[in-house]
């Protein structure tokens, strides 16, 4: 009976200090989100305003015949950049996206379109590297804290393999959108090329300007384009780091309900125990306390 | 008379935003002035660069821009720099320091791109704080 309490005694001690890590962790996450966010907000000014200058070269060239804009005929090779974090205890965050982009995998290897992987973010890479896929290129280290200078190399990597003569024909980015703190979605997005559309409808703010391009709109175009690209990666890596951040968060919280849950229902059964030993005790002592009386007794 | 909105944008944050009588920023082609009115223009910037804000009643703004697009649209110029300081944000012994330090590296390697580059970056981020270089 005894072991059975300290062996209790000892779960409890432990599921206890485990929760104290895990609620550790989940004010940690959300603090983090907060500054996730603010990098995301931080970072909308750009962005909105390079896609309106790429919307605003786009629109003057009547045909936009741009390495970046062209779409083959036949697409042969596909990359895709997969953006995971570098640590883990955030619940189904890569999980998720690797099983998106295996689904990806698999459509684009059905239309007969070889994948080459690019993956940031350690947990990403480990995936890779032990199913031994040749990765076309790996980033591990700032998935919580992405600077431009990260999106930057990504980015020219893959504009690089893109431009190359034997390289890739599209380049598709998987992965995670921040929506709120509660919800997360996967996305796969095509990159490159960029697809323009054409519409005939007016857009919202009257007609566009028509710009003036110094030096000329080929090499406006040649160093718009790349920056665009490199925006659209750091904001994937922002929002992707904002989203790991939350799905850290609601993971370390079921994690410490969990504990609490473990340490009420092992207290429970500790003072079962405990109250059974008790009573037991009582017993044996009455029952030897009656069986003395009942010795003396009998010898008068 | 009519004013220009600017905004000033590097991809980490906004740098700076409001109101100016005319902007002045160097592009691949020469310096380009902006003023209220001016026809739409897109424009890319060198590495680098200083540009300059001018304002009624208030000092210029001034700011190292590296790389980067202008672009002016209905009297809305933004500026968008791959990165960017304001001239009162420099660091000056820090960044006189770097360009030391670049301009020895030019001298010790016949052709080295990161060292010419760091030398511009620094030279106009000092340009921006008002020092001579």
């Amino acid at each position: 009976m005894g072991a059975q309490l300290r062996l209790l005694r000892r779960r409890i001690k432990s599921v206890k200090s485990t929760a104290k890590i895990t609620r550790a962790q989940e004010l940690i996450a959300s603090s983090r989100i907060v500054k996730a966010q603010q990098r995301m907000q931080a970072a909308v000014p750009y962005e909105r305003e390079i896609t309106r200058a790429v919307t605003g070269v786009v629109s003057n060239t009547s045909s936009v015949d741009h390495p970046l804009t062209v779409a083959k005929e036949n697409p042969a090779r596909a990359g895709v950049l997969i953006i995971t974090s570098d640590s883990g205890f955030c619940g189904g965050f890569n999980a998720n996206l690797l099983r998106e982009a295996e689904a990806l995998r698999g459509l684009l290897e059905s239309r007969g379109i070889q994948v080459t992987p690019f993956v940031s973010g350690r947990k990403g890479v480990g995936w890779h590297a032990f199913r031994q896929r040749e990765m076309g290129g790996q980033w591990v280290g700032f998935s919580r804290k992405p600077s431009y200078n990260d999106a930057k190399e990504i980015a020219d990597t893959l504009i690089e393999s893109f431009k190359a003569e034997d390289g890739i024909d599209e380049i598709h980015i998987v992965s995670t959108e921040f929506v709120s703190m509660l919800t997360q979605n996967v996305v796969v997005n095509r990159i490159l090329p960029l697809e323009v559309v054409e519409t005939t409808e007016a857009p919202k703010d009257g007609p566009l300007p028509y710009f003036e391009f110094e030096p000329s709109a080929g090499a406006v175009l040649d160093s718009l384009l790349p920056r665009y690209v490199e925006s659209r990666i750091f904001s994937a890596l922002l929002q992707s780091a904002a989203s790991e951040e939350a799905a850290r968060r609601r993971a370390m919280k079921s994690a410490t309900d969990n504990a609490n849950e473990l340490i009420r229902v092992f207290t429970q059964k500790m003072n079962q125990v405990r109250q059974a030993e008790i009573t037991q005790e009582i017993s044996e002592i009455v029952g030897g306390a009656n069986a003395l009386a009942d010795s003396a007794a009998g010898k008068e | 008379m009519a004013k220009l909105q600017v905004g000033v944008v590097s991809p980490e944050r906004e740098i700076w935003s409001g109101e100016a009588d005319m902007v002045i920023a160097k592009t691949v082609e020469g310096e380009i002035g902006i003023m209220p009115n001016h026809a739409p223009v897109i424009g890319v910037l060198v590495e680098g660069g200083v540009l300059r804000v001018k304002r009624d009643g208030n000092a210029d703004l001034v700011a190292a821009v590296h790389g980067g697009f202008i672009s002016v649209a209905a009297n809305e110029v933004s500026v968008l720099a791959e990165a960017a300081e304001l001239g009162s944000e420099v660091d000056v012994a820090a960044a006189k320091d770097a360009l030391q330090r670049a301009q020895a590296a030019i001298e010790s390697s016949q052709d080295d791109a990161d060292a010419q580059l760091e030398a511009k970056r620094n030279a106009a981020r000092l340009r921006a704080a008002g020092e001579e270089v």
